[in-house]
């Protein structure tokens, strides 16, 4: 009798924190919209169709960020072919905040060389994922990392869907996450462009107002038919992202995740999240209550019979 | 104050970045050379043979666009600019800002609303787009210091020559890890 009890006051229980994450979940579609960025924040527009691999922004960023020396000169192409395991191009790493990789696509004339950095989301999963609270969006644009608050778990590198945050292992005293900051530092807050879009000499990269590059994007596309695939990349991958780029060939046989849809990447967890605060607090009181009445209950009859 | 200071540093600009005066020679319709020293602070000036250049473009508007008075070669220009007058200038630098995205660039063009040509690219980049483009398609030199050698600040920039990282070991896990 008693275990069957018990049995049924977990069920009861369960079919209640269903139900209260079935409201819960009606109720937080309505009230997650997404941030969507600051409004005048500021972005780069990368046209791949220009790049010619010559790497000057990955030797303008070392420099800008006082990184240390490089494992090979900055104008060394044998780089483009280092593989990293998988067969992957080499990424982002604490020593290298950018990096250029190198796509031998078939039918086209010449490689294509795609500029990796970090894209500085609208609604970082990085940021969203820290539970100290260390990544910052600045209205400039800029996704910011504290070193002095974070403590190392490295969440945000799992949650970035593109795999930018670098850990300094090589550090033992005081490891830390290490990515490009869109140069704001030094530069962005005082309205100047990183330095990587400075030193590129074909102005790949075009810096401007988030907004006006998009236009700016859409009607390069229209201006010239057929030089360009009809997609911004980064208009609306993960609810927007400050880097956006063109390019000629489709951005699946570039390296581009093209399945990440267009939610940030919070919103998929938003609603469990918002449950688990509810279980945490409403059960063990619920099952506390439970426990107490059925333990007086026992007492009770204990004491009668006792009587 | 702000309007002198940054006109002086406009005139410096000029001064370091653009073509001294006496640095060309006038051929009958433009210049025989063109000294380009946008980037001086990595490389060595380009010394740009125009008259030559001349020989072998089509049309002057292959590079000035419709600057020069005659019809621009990319459809998409001429919907607006058909041959009519030459510009009042024709030098590259003089459309081409230098100074490209800095915040009074940003404010120039992002800013004003009837603004079309919002993307016209800054000097350095308007000089590569054009020369390596056309480099490409024509068989011309396309490797960086085949236009202009690098100096060594330029070296020291790019970790290069002199400033090149030592050779990594081979065998690689022995020591440093």
């Amino acid at each position: 009798m008693k275990k069957l009890h018990r049995r049924s006051f977990l069920k009861g229980g369960l079919a209640g924190g269903a139900a209260i994450a079935a409201v819960g979940t009606s109720k937080h579609a309505e009230a997650a919209g997404s941030f969507g960025g600051y409004p005048d924040s500021m972005g780069v527009l990368v046209d791949l169709t220009k790049c010619v691999g010559c790497r000057t922004c990955e030797a303008a960023c070392n420099k800008e960020q006082g990184l240390p020396a490089p494992d090979k000169s900055f104008d060394d192409p044998s780089v483009f072919e280092e593989k990293r395991e998988g067969g992957l191009p080499r990424r982002t790493t604490e020593k290298a905040y950018t990096v250029v990789q190198k796509y031998d696509v078939p039918g086209r004339e010449h490689p294509l060389f795609r500029k990796v950095q970090c894209n500085h989301c609208n609604e970082p999963a990085c940021l969203t994922s820290c539970f100290v609270n260390a990544y910052k969006k600045t209205p400039e644009g800029a996704v910011m990392y504290d070193h002095t608050v974070c403590v190392g778990c490295r969440t945000c590198m799992v949650a970035c869907p593109f795999y930018i945050p670098a850990y300094s292992y090589s550090s033992a005293i005081n490891p830390v996450v290490k990515k490009c900051i869109m140069c704001y530092d030094t530069r962005l807050k005082f309205g100047k462009p990183p330095a990587c879009v400075e030193a590129c000499p074909q102005e790949v990269m075009t810096f401007g107002k988030r907004k006006d590059l998009l236009k700016m994007a859409h009607q390069r596309i229209s201006d010239k038919p057929g030089a360009y695939v009809d997609h911004v990349y980064g208009e609306t991958e993960v609810g927007g992202t400050a880097w956006m780029y063109l390019s000629d060939v489709p951005f699946d046989k570039i390296g581009y995740d093209t399945h990440l849809g267009d939610q940030p990447i919070i919103s998929y967890v938003k609603e469990f999240l918002t449950i688990v605060p509810m279980v945490l607090t409403i059960w063990p009181a619920l099952f506390t209550g439970f426990h107490l009445l059925s333990n007086r209950k026992e007492a009770l009859k204990n004491e009668d019979t006792k009587s | 104050m702000g309007g002198r200071k940054k006109t002086l540093m406009g005139m410096a600009a000029l001064m370091l970045l653009t073509a001294p005066t006496g640095a060309q020679s006038w051929a009958a319709d433009g210049p025989g050379t063109v000294e380009l020293g946008s980037l001086a602070n990595h490389y060595s000036a380009v010394t740009f043979d125009h008259a030559m250049h001349v020989g072998v473009a089509t049309s002057c508007a292959d590079c000035h666009h419709h600057t020069t008075g005659l019809a621009p070669t990319d459809p998409n220009c001429v919907r607006c600019h058909k041959a009519g007058a030459q510009a009042q200038s024709v030098s590259c630098k003089d459309c081409h800002s230098d100074k490209r995205f800095s915040p009074e660039d940003l404010e120039k063009t992002g800013g004003n609303p009837q603004l079309y040509h919002k993307g016209k690219l800054g000097l350095k980049g308007a000089y590569h787009q054009k020369c390596l483009g056309c480099h490409t398609t024509m068989g011309g030199p396309t490797g960086c210091q085949d236009c202009h050698a690098r100096n060594d600040q330029g070296d020291a920039f790019f970790h290069s020559g002199k400033y090149a990282p030592a050779p990594k070991a081979s065998g690689g896990h022995g020591g440093g890890h």
